[in-house]
């Protein structure tokens, strides 16, 4: 999983059926330090997140996991909104 | 999932059996401000979308779960077409 905030979101009128009432976002990962690293992506919502919030998500098949029965086809899902995160410093 | 803009099509006459009338199209990523960004790619088209459009591409394992692609030999595919982004960062 990895740590990323949400930056936007997605509006998709014609896709796959499956899709319907799934919530699209844009997160961008972060370092630990909270600093953007690599390029934005998008990612369904399985946890309400909104705009703003630190989340982490998963990549691969199992971002569908949340929406089972159902199987959308979703390669990077929401699965958690971050509080906080705390490191030990090295 | 990557947004990418759809930039051609291609034609192949001889492919596996189960992409037989499948569409293929050639899709450049993009970031959410829509620059290109990164090599370009060719997915399975699952939502009619033509040329010049911005849509939404899942890639890996999860492409074969798009409707019509189960057991297909695929990893890409377009699962919709975008109408907009909003951007707040």
């Amino acid at each position: 999983m990895q740590l990323a905030r949400v930056i936007g979101d997605v509006v998709a009128t014609r896709k796959d059926e499956q899709l319907s009432g799934i919530k699209l976002l844009i997160v961008q990962p972060l370092s630990p330090d909270h600093q953007p690293v690599g390029r934005p992506l998008v990612a369904v919502d399985a946890v309400g997140a909104g705009v703003g919030e630190e989340v982490f998500f998963v990549r691969g098949k199992e971002a569908s996991f949340p929406f089972h029965p159902a199987e959308p086809p979703v390669d990077a899902g929401i699965v958690g909104i971050v509080d906080h995160w705390d490191l030990e410093e090295e | 999932m990557l947004l990418a803009k759809i930039v051609g099509t291609v034609v192949a006459t001889r492919k596996d059996p189960r992409l037989v009338s499948s569409k293929l199209l050639v899709v450049r990523p993009i970031d959410p401000r829509g620059k290109a960004d990164g090599n370009y790619l060719v997915a399975i088209d699952t939502v009619d979308a033509g040329v010049g459009e911005t849509v939404l591409v899942v890639s890996g394992s999860s492409a074969r779960m798009a409707s019509g692609l189960k057991d297909c030999p695929v990893d890409a595919a377009i699962v919709g077409i975008i109408d907009d982004i909003q951007i707040n960062d």
